[in-house]
């Protein structure tokens, strides 16, 4: 990541605030340098993120330095945040001066655009060579899964990034999606290959500070999870005059066809481009886009593979379904495809798990044009706000704060349903759930019921679950 | 019902707070449980609770409890007691 922006052209800007500072890449690389040389080396850095100038300089310095830099999200919850410094024990933590006194026994190695460099003093971990960079999957519940992201991953998802979209150094993104979020990262790399400025802020499309600065900084994209296409309609974006706006892309999970349909009409009606994408954190980020002039005609598709990429659909019995309009298996291949996870520190010793092959857990069919549609899915996980949320886990924790109480979770991508029987109270259980997963509280009801539905084996029947009202 | 309490339920109904937290002192982000997915539900509820349709100015300008309810008066004619 560093030697894509050492590389840019020293005085364009790289890094445009709200307040109207601009760092161009040659500052950025410079003051890269100088904190890589702080960081000392091949390590273990935890970044809390936000979309600010100092973790962006925090995310360079540790590719400088050869370091692996796990990102978070800068506003993690306090007993999260120490669950994952015990069981790593980074030697380096980056973070907002703000939540530095959460660390009182840390030095501070360097102070920087109001975030601090601390040395923990906990020796470095040994880290696989190819290891480059770590994300989590879902940053609520209990122990959750590291990304384990490779410089090849990384480089090749930007680069197809890039390509299709057709990139170059005039673009200006404004940041919808946070840093530490797979597809909010891709942005950044994407656009620094390209050469591109990054308009940073941390305010919600929601907010009108955000449309000040959208027109002020000629903000020429934006992007969104499902969610921000309903806070985006709401604040205006069909409506409001943006001379500078381009184009806009979605991930993060199904778009509702309507919402893709009133997407690419608004595109066509006033010659913008509109990209419906898929992808997952296990893939980088990217796995395929919807090409621009197809939003209207292929609404509620995802697509194409991304350059480099390519898609396979497997039956139950693992055979490579040819035909069109059969439901199967999503597997991809590419560079992209990540070495795997890690849950322990001993895993990040790992090399390449999936040698290129991800088995998305998907279920999708393919039309007769080539372009892929989601059907379903394997796994038991919601999608709640672009957010994974695992059922099983969920329901463990359910468990764990009403022990005389059975409980099971189903629902739908957006609204999560929550079974328990008597002992359990409802609307408690429905906010600390709400707090524990980081959910918006009206995509959780919690259901009380006189007893779970089980077959003779004890196994829940989740489809008569879905039944029930 | 009076408009205080259909005021009042639109919040509770959309965000993790208790009632005890409603006061001009909530605002956007300044409690963690306001935030841009709440905002959009609890615009939603005062929308079906009060027959209205916010204008998207009015969406992006209603950042605390007690502008909220200058700009339920002033612009929806709805006063909040």
């Amino acid at each position: 990541m560093f030697r894509i922006v050492s590389d840019q052209p020293a005085r364009s800007p790289a890094l445009i605030t709200e307040d109207g500072r601009i760092y161009t890449y040659g500052a950025l690389a410079k003051a890269a340098r100088r904190l890589g040389g702080r960081i000392g080396g091949r390590g273990l850095v935890f970044c809390l993120c936000s979309n600010t100038p100092g973790s962006v300089l925090g995310y360079l310095a540790c590719s400088e330095a050869g370091a692996v830099p796990f990102l978070l999200n800068g506003m993690l919850e306090e007993g999260m945040l120490r669950n994952l410094t015990d069981l790593y024990r980074p030697g380096r933590l980056w973070l907002p001066v703000g939540r530095r006194g959460l660390f009182p026994d840390a030095a501070v190695l360097a102070e920087e655009e109001d975030y601090v460099l601390l040395d923990t003093g906990c020796q470095p971990c040994p880290l696989h060579p190819e290891l480059a960079l770590l994300l989590t999957t879902s940053g609520s519940t209990g122990s959750p899964k590291l990304v384990r992201q490779s410089r090849k991953n990384i480089l090749s998802n930007a680069a197809a990034i890039a390509e299709y979209l057709e990139l170059n150094e005039s673009e200006r993104p404004i940041t919808t999606l946070p840093m530490h979020y797979t597809y909010g990262l891709s942005i950044l790399h994407s656009h620094f290959l390209a050469g591109a400025a990054v308009l940073l802020t941390e305010k919600s499309v929601v907010q009108q500070e955000f449309w000040d600065f959208f027109r002020a900084g000629g903000a020429t994209s934006l992007s969104g999870v499902p969610a921000t296409y309903d806070l985006l309609k709401r604040a205006g974006l069909f409506e409001r005059d943006l001379p500078s706006f381009r184009y806009f892309t979605q991930a993060g999970g199904r778009l509702s066809v309507e919402m893709h349909r009133r997407c690419a009409q608004f595109a066509q009606e006033t010659g913008r481009r509109f990209y419906a994408m898929y992808g997952q954190t296990e893939a980088t980020a990217r796995m395929s886009y919807l090409p621009w002039r197809l939003a209207l005609e292929k609404c509620g598709s995802i697509g194409v593979p991304i350059p480099g990429g390519s898609f396979t659909l497997v039956d139950a019995q693992g055979g490579e379904i040819t035909q069109p309009e059969v439901s199967g298996e999503l597997v991809y291949r590419g560079e992209n495809v990540t070495l795997g996870y890690a849950q322990t520190p001993e895993d990040l010793t790992r090399g390449d798990d999936r040698n290129g092959i991800l088995h998305t857990g998907d279920l999708a069919r393919r039309d007769a044009d080539g372009c892929y549609y989601i059907t379903g899915r394997m796994k038991r996980f919601l999608k709640l706000a672009g957010s994974r949320v695992n059922l099983d886990e969920c329901e463990q924790m359910v468990k764990a704060a009403y022990p005389d109480c059975d409980c099971a979770c189903c629902g739908t991508d957006d609204h999560l349903r929550v079974f328990v029987t008597n002992g359990a109270d409802g609307e408690k259980l429905r906010s600390l759930l709400c707090g524990k997963l980081g959910v918006r509280l009206t995509s959780l009801t919690v259901h009380e019921i006189p007893q779970i539905p089980r077959n003779s084996a004890g196994k829940i029947l989740y489809p008569k679950l879905e039944e029930l009202p | 019902m009076t408009n205080l309490e259909k005021f009042n339920g639109a919040f509770l109904s959309s965000m993790n707070i208790k009632a005890s937290d409603l006061n001009d002192n909530l605002a956007y982000l300044r409690n963690k449980a306001w935030d841009s997915l709440a905002h959009y539900d609890m615009i939603s509820a005062l929308e079906e609770a009060f027959d209205i349709s916010f204008s998207s100015s009015d969406v992006v300008r209603f950042n605390t409890y007690a502008m909220g309810k200058k700009l339920m008066k002033d612009n929806y004619g709805i006063t909040i007691e």
